[in-house]
């Protein structure tokens, strides 16, 4: 077919819809790179003069690499840990579905994605607290087994779709079940793997409510909670709020610059198998 | 089943104790006798860390919900007494009828917008993967930080710039009202949320078949009929899971207000989740915030359900 003509029409809309996306954004750039006189005289405006003292006072205040540290070691740990041993356990139910105590620890991890936070809420701290992990470890090993819950329902479905023979050719080369796994299984798992990976990032590195509640020492502290922490000192300087605003925002911004089109499959993936 | 089904590879695996065969067994398999399975060791671990972290919390909650327990110190039994003064709570009806109005509207809001976004994106039109997305980007943004952006835009700009316009009416910050700051945390959410919901009826719209609208096109439908009889009825399971993922996400509502609001002005925006948080920690209510949880949980768990019964049921038409 050679149909090349554009609906200009919708085009122009969308474009136009854009502006509601990223206005936003431009606010907090523009105003990141301000004094506060250029911002009373105009919010809109562009800088005069590109001033990077929002940014080192921000550094400076908010310990900004400290937080970022934090935020990526949450991140990265979370996600490695989380694509090797959720894959496993999903392995592990997948292949035994056929039997009772399987299909029953299947549901059993499944539900948990009806419970609501909250009724953990109270209870998980006490709990974490009395055992030493209000800290990133802490964090992080509560992210790996939550996860479990979407990541099982995820990879069983993935697996049960990939033939057996492959396996059973395996054993009797004399293969053990771990090295099937890890050398058969796991490398066809890629796309889920991606798939659980975007997610799980995406949610380590933004989730707000369970670093508030279980990270104690303030050098714990992620991006978000820091935004939190020093709100009540930023309400009187608003460049100064915007500049740490983007610093915390601009390494996700830049990953999903590069890896945009992983990151919505990964996201659209994830949603439509549910 | 029988067992002789459940041969892998010359090993016998009953539910979780395997059982060495007279086959040739090399490598690890041969140290299994009588011992457990090896799916079992894959499982144990994340099985006893998924208990410990996950459903115990949950049982003490409920445990705890029966107590007079404030997160420190003694406790006693107080039977349903935390349920019956949840039910005479001012603060959990307010939050209840909050978080439900929050929810719903921003529920239909959110599906109205995506989907004609969604509709947009999928027409034949120019810069269609960067215009995309733009659209999908607020997904990947902490809703914490941006809700720190708009708090500024609600706070400062608008009222900035409805005094220079003369508009009295939006001269004072939304957001200090206790009749619409609501509004300013549903157009958050929706500005959010709305990416995810595109991508999700994009995806659906995709597998709309190309010579179904052609055909109709030939008999002269229009675009408003083709939409509502071929599109919609066709990504109607989309349609479903938008609804069902949106409601659930705006029931657990928290980042956004904590970022807008605090809960204020009063306790005029408080979400369920924000009540938990802020009397169960710091107002000393463990117990009583507990057994609002429970309700929580159980009101979720029957939406969820209605929900799934929905979805279902649409399935079976397809």
């Amino acid at each position: 077919m050679k149909e090349k003509r554009y609906n200009w029409p919708v085009t122009t809309l969308l474009i136009i819809g854009t502006i509601l996306i990223l206005f936003p954004i431009y606010i907090t750039v523009v105003n990141a790179f301000k004094t506060p006189a250029e911002t009373a005289q105009s919010i809109l405006s562009l800088p005069g003069t590109f001033t990077f003292a929002n940014f080192l006072q921000a550094i400076e205040m908010t310990n900004f690499f400290n937080a970022f540290g934090n935020s990526l070691y949450v991140t990265v740990f979370t996600v490695i840990f989380t694509v090797l041993s959720n894959s496993l356990v999903a392995y592990a139910i997948a292949r035994n579905m056929h039997k009772k105590t399987y299909r029953v620890l299947f549901y059993y991890f499944v539900s948990a994605m009806f419970v609501p936070f909250p009724i953990i809420m109270l209870p998980i701290v006490n709990q974490m607290s009395s055992i030493g992990l209000m800290n990133l470890n802490g964090l992080v090993l509560l992210y790996i087994v939550y996860g479990l819950a979407f990541n099982v329902f995820l990879y069983t479905g993935f697996i049960k779709a990939i033939p057996k023979e492959l396996e059973e050719a395996a054993i009797v080369d004399g293969c053990s079940r771990w090295g099937v796994f890890w050398r058969i299984i796991f490398p066809l798992l890629s796309p889920i793997n991606a798939t659980v990976g975007i997610l799980t990032a995406l949610w380590a590195w933004n989730d707000f409510l369970l670093p508030l509640v279980i990270l104690s020492d303030k050098s714990d502290h992620t991006l978000p909670l820091v935004q939190y922490v020093f709100q009540g000192q930023f309400a009187t300087n608003y460049n100064l709020a915007f500049a740490s605003y983007l610093m915390a925002l601009l390494p996700m911004i830049i990953l999903y610059l590069f890896l945009q089109r992983w990151i919505i499959s990964g996201v659209t993936q994830g949603a439509i198998k549910s | 089943m029988t067992e002789s089904a459940d041969i892998e590879g010359g090993v016998w695996f009953s539910p979780f104790y395997a059982h060495r065969s007279k086959g040739t067994l090399k490598g690890e398999d041969r140290v299994l006798k009588k011992k457990p399975s090896v799916y079992f060791y894959m499982i144990i671990p994340a099985l006893v860390l998924f208990f410990s972290f996950h459903t115990l919390p949950v049982l003490q909650g409920i445990f705890y919900s029966f107590t007079n327990f404030k997160g420190y110190g003694n406790w006693d039994f107080i039977g349903f007494q935390n349920y019956i003064n949840i039910f005479q709570d001012d603060r959990a009806y307010n939050a209840y009828f909050f978080t439900f109005k929050f929810a719903i509207v921003s529920t239909v809001l959110v599906n109205v917008i995506s989907l004609i976004i969604a509709l947009g994106l999928n027409a034949k039109i120019k810069f269609k993967k960067t215009l995309r997305g733009i659209y999908f980007m607020p997904n990947i943004l902490s809703i914490l930080i941006v809700g720190f952006i708009f708090n500024y835009i609600f706070a400062v700009f608008i009222p900035d710039i409805a005094e220079n316009i003369g508009l009295t009416a939006l001269t004072t910050s939304i957001l200090g009202s206790r009749d619409y700051a609501w509004v300013a945390i549903v157009i958050v959410a929706v500005w959010q949320a709305a990416a995810f919901n595109t991508i999700l009826y994009l995806a659906g719209l995709a597998t709309v078949p190309h010579d179904l609208y052609e055909a109709s096109s030939l008999d002269g439908a229009s675009t408003w009929q083709n939409f509502w009889h071929v599109t919609f009825p066709l990504i109607a399971p989309f349609f479903t899971i938008n609804m069902v993922l949106a409601m659930k996400n705006f029931l657990m509502v928290f980042d956004h207000i904590v970022a807008l609001t605090g809960g204020g002005p009063g306790r005029s925006t408080q979400s369920i989740s924000l009540l938990i948080y802020e009397d169960g920690f710091a107002g000393g209510q463990f117990a009583l915030q507990s057994a609002n949880a429970v309700i929580y949980f159980v009101i979720i768990v029957t939406i969820s359900i209605f929900q799934i019964r929905i979805l279902q049921k649409r399935e079976v038409q397809l």
